[in-house]
């Protein structure tokens, strides 16, 4: 990376933080309504450690994956939303007049959904393990667990570009949250993939990239160091991030129709 | 207009034209020739296809068909050349309410590549030339229209640019915003650089402009200096408005005798440039009086550029946009034959 390409990505970097960190309005919904339902959850369906073959006896452990992935769906709103609102306001036509690279645009804006993403690993990892979840992978799991937090993140995010893009309008991206939450509620969000019984729901969850996300934050607190569920975890957050990447870039040529 | 490094050129355009699919033909082969130093102002009503014409010179926007040069560069095949040689504030003042003023700076010095050690005292500078430097550490989300405004242009400013593209940067101004801006703007020419300024406000082009182009419907219908264009009319406009705004048609048919430019007004009366020049005064009055009409106004008007336009286009300018389509803006435009 030259030293132009490095000032203008951090650059807009440093403004993507500072927009995130100057709207409470995304951050505490994202740190809130997760903590939320993971109190609700992991109150309501205790007695689910009872069934036979339950990983562990903590239904707290199980579901603290949740609150990870919920973040990381609220970062598909708020990356989309803020680049949508430069497209609306004329912002983006601004940043086209410079000799800004869409490379360094994007890269750029993911920097806010970096922070958002370590914000809320440790929120929620910090909650969780306060109300007495387990965290069996110890201190250097709590760093991957965090590390994986960032990836999916951003992965999402990017999604979240690209939605921005195609569209324009912060409104149409707003309206994808509800869609993806849909994508959390057919995973193994509830139960292993192992216990799910009805035919259609397993088998929709078991093709749902998200049980295997879940897997990945659950191997760390549940199990230890489960190399290759951690690996599959980190697989798919990369394919996810990078066909979202490749989809925003190809779409920014099209918005960015400059000269 | 000289080189090819474009030291010393301005802006040039031969049949520029840009199409939008299923819409109008925004830009409709118009030619223009700013040389350096110059502040030529765009003169039109929305819709008029002002701003379409600006996104092309500025290189958001391919031209459908036609070329143009700015800055001696091609503006198709020499984008970021064009871009590094002019600033622009576009229609809207597009800021970002979260950030200061001074993070605005920052970020327009860094992306053009200023060296860190000189973005600083750039930014204060700029920030202290538009007004702002009390301002600058204040989110931008609480400034008013007018520091708006001219915070855009200081960032317009940042790389000190020898094109200066503004669309309509007055619209929605108070007064005094406004001649602080036609102040600095002016400062600007001064210093040697080319304004392309683009306004739907008579008195802004003929304060400021050194050239005018009248655009209507695409394509240009007059150009000269205010003076020229004023004196090409010659003949003062009287314009009646009558007490009841339903009989205004009958007006324009008692006025119409006096002259061939004869058209309704935006205050619900008409007018018409007098042939005969003041002296048929009186019998404009005569007539409406033979007419009965009751007028509630009647005005003699020195020749305006509003006249032109009208002596141009049969309409007057003021309240000719309210019945076009609004301008689109390019981000809702699909492209025909884009490049």
């Amino acid at each position: 990376m030259n030293a132009a390409l490095r000032t203008q990505v951090g650059q807009l970097a440093r403004r993507s933080v500072l927009r995130t960190m100057r709207q409470p309005g995304q951050i505490v919904p994202a740190l809130i309504f997760p903590l939320f339902l993971l109190a609700v959850n992991s109150g309501g369906l205790k007695s689910a450690t009872d069934l036979p073959g339950f990983p562990t006896d903590s239904y707290l452990t199980f579901a603290l994956a949740v609150p990870f992935m919920q973040g990381a769906l609220f970062s598909v709103m708020n990356a989309g939303t803020d680049l949508a609102r430069d497209i609306e306001t004329g912002f983006l036509n601004r940043l086209a007049l410079t000799p800004l690279r869409g490379a360094a645009l994007l890269s750029g804006l993911l920097a806010g959904a970096v922070v958002l993403g370590v914000v809320q690993g440790m929120v929620y990892l910090s909650v969780g393990l306060i109300a007495g979840a387990e965290l069996a992978a110890g201190a250097g799991g709590a760093l991957v667990l965090v590390v994986l937090s960032v990836s999916v993140t951003v992965a999402f995010g990017t999604l979240g570009l690209f939605a921005a893009l195609r569209t324009g309008s912060g409104e149409a991206v707003q309206g994808l949250f509800p869609l993806f939450f849909v994508l959390l509620f057919l995973s193994s969000m509830s139960l292993p993939l192992s216990l799910l019984q009805t035919d259609w729901f397993h088998a929709v969850a078991s093709a749902n990239p998200v049980s295997y996300l879940l897997q990945a934050f659950r191997s760390l607190l549940i199990e230890g160091w489960n190399l290759g569920d951690l690996a599959l975890g980190f697989a798919i957050a990369a394919a996810i991030g990078t066909i979202g990447m490749y989809a925003a870039t190809r779409t920014l040529k099209t918005r960015l129709v400059r000269t | 207009m000289e080189n090819k490094a474009g030291q010393r050129a301005g802006i040039e355009a031969e049949g520029l034209v840009r199409e939008f699919k299923n819409g109008p033909r925004a830009v409709d082969g118009i030619d223009l020739l700013v040389p350096p130093g110059e502040i030529y102002g765009f003169l039109g009503p929305n819709g008029a296809g002002k701003s379409t014409t600006v996104l092309m010179l500025t290189t958001l926007l391919p031209p459908t068909a036609g070329s143009a040069r700015v800055a001696g560069f091609d503006i198709v095949r020499e984008g970021g050349k064009v871009r590094s040689a002019i600033g622009a504030a576009l229609q809207e003042a597009a800021l970002d309410p979260l950030l200061t003023g001074r993070e605005h700076m920052r970020l327009q010095t860094a992306l053009h590549g200023i060296p860190k050690a000189e973005r600083t005292e750039r930014s204060d500078e700029l920030l202290a030339r538009v007004g702002l430097s009390e301002a600058a550490d204040r989110k931008v989300g609480g400034y008013s229209g007018g520091m708006k405004r001219r915070l855009d242009l200081a960032l317009a400013l940042a790389h000190r640019p020898r094109i200066l593209f503004l669309d309509e940067p007055t619209t929605g101004l108070d007064i005094q915003s406004r001649t602080a801006l036609w102040d600095e703007v002016a400062g600007l020419a001064k210093e040697g650089v080319t304004v392309f300024l683009t306004t739907q406000y008579l008195e802004e082009a003929d304060a400021l402009a050194d050239r005018v182009g009248i655009i209507d419907h695409g394509t240009i219908v007059a150009e000269g200096t205010p003076a020229e264009l004023k004196a090409e009319i010659g003949r003062p406009t009287v314009e009646a408005v009558p007490h009841d705004e339903g009989e205004q048609q009958r007006v324009a048919e008692a006025l119409r005798p006096f002259g061939d430019r004869c058209g309704a007004t935006h205050r619900g009366g008409a007018s018409v440039r007098l042939e005969g020049g003041e002296s048929q005064l009186a019998d404009v009055v005569r007539a409406l009086d033979a007419a009965g009409i009751s007028i509630e106004q009647l005005q003699l008007h020195a020749p305006s550029l509003d006249d032109v336009f009208l002596a141009k286009t049969g309409r007057s300018l003021e309240g000719a946009g309210e019945d076009a389509e609004g301008e689109p803006g390019s981000e809702e435009m699909e492209a025909v034959g884009a490049s």
